[in-house]
């Protein structure tokens, strides 16, 4: 079915160029929270990369993996925050 | 039409991730990105989720992907709630167009010890 290939082709790169942008902004930000919120959105853009390469691949243990680095990526947020809440003072 | 349908559910959800990107890197200040890059990406991943289910119809499939949009769409309003609280505590700056600031001037409060 070409019409799925030439969609899952179309959707990683667009997922790829998301992820080259916000990594832009990871080096760039003024503040540690901006690179927090980037960091985030990479986790997410890195889960839609799993999600559509499950279904590129039809390999269903890629979903686990995308299960796994959502609950990474939201600790990890979390500990941030709480790292720059206690550094202010 | 299945294929169609997951196609353009694919297709739509990426281009929601790339919004998400593109706010991430045109917003002006800390909390105007956050809102632009949470909710777009969790929509964009909504949408790419939904297309898998549509794609592939079986029960272990569905159920994982359903339980992906579920975990996502309860942490990535905790995550994005507890970021902001913690910037604007710190006295994060705001874009010079922002009209109500309900912040206390001076330093903020500190909360009792937990």
């Amino acid at each position: 079915m070409p019409v799925l290939t030439v969609s899952i082709a179309v959707a990683s790169t667009m997922l790829a160029v998301a992820a080259g942008m916000t990594f832009i902004r990871l080096v760039k930000g003024p503040s540690l929270p901006d690179r927090v919120i980037a960091l985030d959105l990479i986790g997410v853009l890195m889960v839609c990369l799993l999600v559509v390469t499950a279904s590129a691949t039809q390999q269903q243990a890629l979903l686990d993996v995308a299960m796994v680095v959502a609950l990474v990526s939201f600790v990890g947020t979390v500990a941030y925050a709480r790292f720059i809440e206690r550094s202010r003072s | 039409m299945t294929e169609w349908l997951s196609s353009g559910l694919f297709i739509a959800g990426a281009l929601l991730a790339l919004l998400a990107s593109v706010g991430m890197l045109r917003m002006p200040d800390v909390l105007t990105r956050m809102q632009a890059s949470t909710k777009a990406s969790t929509l964009g991943l909504g949408c790419l989720l939904l297309g898998l289910a549509i794609r592939t119809p079986e029960l272990s499939v569905v159920m994982r992907a359903g339980s992906i949009a579920a975990f996502m769409l309860l942490t990535t309003a905790v995550g994005a709630h507890v970021i902001a609280r913690a910037s604007a505590r710190g006295g994060a700056p705001l874009w010079e167009g922002t009209v109500v600031d309900e912040r206390p001037p001076g330093p903020p409060a500190d909360e009792p010890p937990a």
